[in-house]
């Protein structure tokens, strides 16, 4: 087991690192930062004054070196915007994403597991069908016109949410179900598939043999044994989710890192942008990770390859 | 030798393999209604200059927000006017351009790419996939919306650019899916023997690989381009994506965003027809996999 950790946690380090590299050199893009920073108006004295400042004029990987050294000290540099430490800018605006991220799983969850499981017991009966259906048309429901509807038919027309904002627990529903529903067909695809697999095996046909209740072999027996790859999908998507954050944010005008997103990259503030991009991949690379070991620990089998 | 039209040949051949891949597509309904709405909306976006009743970007200022037919408007614009009074059903029709457009070149080009990675690790193993394996983990860990916005932003919103930008980012499914398929045709004994005759490798790839995995490969096309569609529809409604005037449905819906909470059709429509296209092209994706491959149906 040890050695598994080991090995994932230095692929787990290099992924980081590379990541790291790219969010950085974003900056390099636009081809020179402090004419893109200093704006179309500014004079070339100007754009001079802003490339000693920031320390522009020196080479590439100097800047990265120095900018990765502050940055794994959770020193990010000062947004060009706010004027403050963008890893406090961050910290506070991510409580929010956060919060929306674990409803928006659970939500997926809480309807995707029960779904599946319901689906798997009776295959083409209606239920299965519904959820077949529920979840092609999730996959193909954009996301901010969805977000809209809920604001159309829940908020201006029943007037039984508000429409935006991040004041009290009323605020999340609908940003959760947006953000939840995206997660919602692959979680209940497969639990479907995993109910099948192991409803049709033999432990379960010993279970039901030697008289176990149903609701026994369903939720001690076979549940427990399908959820295994859910719970890894479960956290790979919550790494996907808190990325597409973005969209439900901005729809709903949720204070959170994705609106703190939006925003920068709208004003040319870079260093938030890069921050940012490398938090939300720290996520999904601390998530996916957790996910492996996980699924390691659970399966034996796992750790070989 | 045996004369195919005999009836006691036909007997004992049966239907040919391609044969029997025509009856299971028109047997297979979510297939045929995405190929129906795909081809049509196809259509449509080549017929534009025909089908539009207006240009799609002649500006009315007498006539802003005409409301649709079915809400009380006139056939003078079927589906109503928009903020700057442009005919919506016109606008509709040219965006299906941008969208099939961006789709199809975004799929395209990450195709090409995500192909090229996905078959190299499954063909030559050892350190190439490991490092292809790498590279999709660095992949898949960028959050897509965001870096697309921030290159978008730095570089100016443009056709061109969110088509490029959206092609370099979504080759991750290409290269995992074509990864897996070459592993298994590559262990294959024909692959074997093409090996042991000495075809050189660019021929054993060309001719006995890229055949084999090639079914693989157009599901993937199809569900890549209704995620690129999604994506430019996203990225052009935060504003970072194709700019105004272009008619694209994302801008369409965040257009009518502000005048949403009296006129919600201007939110409705553009989002229901771009939630049917993409549905269509899944739809058809999902078939395509059935038909092609139905020991994986369920």
């Amino acid at each position: 087991m040890l050695p598994f950790i080991l090995k994932r946690l230095g692929l787990a380090l290099l992924v980081a690192l590379t990541v790291s590299f790219i969010s950085f050199s974003l900056l390099f893009l636009s081809g020179d930062p402090a004419a893109a920073l200093a704006g179309e108006t500014a004079s070339g004295e100007d754009v001079e004054a802003i490339r000693r400042l920031y320390g522009f004029d020196r080479p590439m990987l100097v800047q990265y070196g120095e900018w990765l050294f502050s940055a794994v000290q959770g020193d990010f540099g000062e947004s060009y915007y706010f004027k403050l430490p963008v890893a406090s800018l961050i910290a506070e605006r991510l409580q929010v994403t956060m919060l929306l991220g674990v409803c928006g799983i659970l939500f997926a969850l809480l309807t995707a597991v029960p779904l599946g499981v319901a689906a798997a017991i009776r295959p083409n009966s209606l239920i299965d069908r519904v959820a077949l259906f529920l979840s092609v048309a999730g996959q193909a429901m954009p996301s901010f016109w969805f977000g809209l509807i809920l604001i159309v038919v829940f908020a201006i027309q029943l007037g039984w949410l508000p429409p935006s904002g991040a004041a009290t627990w009323r605020h999340f529903i609908m940003p959760t179900i947006v953000l939840g529903y995206y997660a919602m067909p692959a979680i209940m695809r497969l639990t479907r598939a995993g109910m099948l697999d192991v409803l049709n095996s033999d432990f379960i046909r010993t279970a039901r043999a030697k008289g176990a209740g149903e609701g026994r072999v369903l939720f001690k027996h076979a549940l427990r044994n399908a959820i295994i790859p859910v719970v890894s999908l479960a956290a790979v998507q919550m790494g996907f989710m808190l990325g597409g954050s973005i969209v439900v944010e901005s729809v709903f005008a949720l204070h959170g890192a994705g609106f703190l997103a939006w925003e920068s990259i709208a004003r040319n503030d870079l260093p938030t942008v890069q921050a940012l991009i490398l938090v939300f991949s720290m996520f999904y690379i601390v998530f996916t990770f957790l996910a492996d070991v996980l699924n390691a620990w659970l399966d034996p089998r796992m750790r070989s390859s | 030798m045996t004369d195919s039209t005999d009836p006691l040949y036909q007997e004992i051949q049966g239907p040919s393999p391609r044969q029997m891949l025509k009856l299971r597509a028109f047997g297979h309904k979510g297939l045929l209604f995405g190929m129906g709405v795909v081809g049509l909306l196809v259509l449509i976006a080549i017929l534009a200059p025909v089908l539009a009743p207006h240009d799609p970007y002649a500006q009315s200022l007498m006539n802003r927000m005409v409301p649709p037919v079915f809400m009380g408007g006139t056939w003078e614009h079927p589906l109503g006017t928009d903020h700057l009074g442009r005919d919506y059903l016109s606008r509709l029709i040219y965006g299906a351009r941008v969208s099939l457009l961006i789709g199809a070149v975004a799929a395209l080009i990450s195709g090409v790419i995500g192909t090229a990675m996905g078959v190299a690790a499954g063909y030559f193993g050892g350190k190439v996939d490991a490092v292809v394996t790498f590279l999709i983990n660095v992949r898949l860990a960028m959050p897509v919306v965001l870096v697309a916005l921030a290159v978008v932003a730095i570089l100016g919103g443009s056709l061109t650019v969110v088509v490029c930008v959206l092609g370099l980012l979504l080759w991750d499914r290409f290269a995992v899916v074509m990864r897996a398929s070459t592993l298994q045709v590559s262990r294959r004994d024909y692959v074997a023997a093409a090996q042991v005759i000495g075809a050189s490798t660019p021929r054993i790839l060309l001719t006995e690989i890229m055949p084999n995995i090639f079914n693989n490969l157009i599901v993937v096309i199809t569900l890549e381009m209704a995620h690129a569609i999604l994506l430019e529809a996203a990225l052009s409604f935060l504003g970072l994506g194709v700019q105004p005037p272009t008619p694209s449905w994302g801008l369409m819906v965040s257009e009518g965003k502000n005048m949403m909470l009296f006129e919600p059709w201007l939110v409705l429509i553009p989002g229901a027809v771009l939630f049917v296209l993409v549905l269509a092209i899944n739809l058809m994706g999902d078939g395509l996999r059935d038909v092609t491959a139905p020991e994986g149906r369920s």
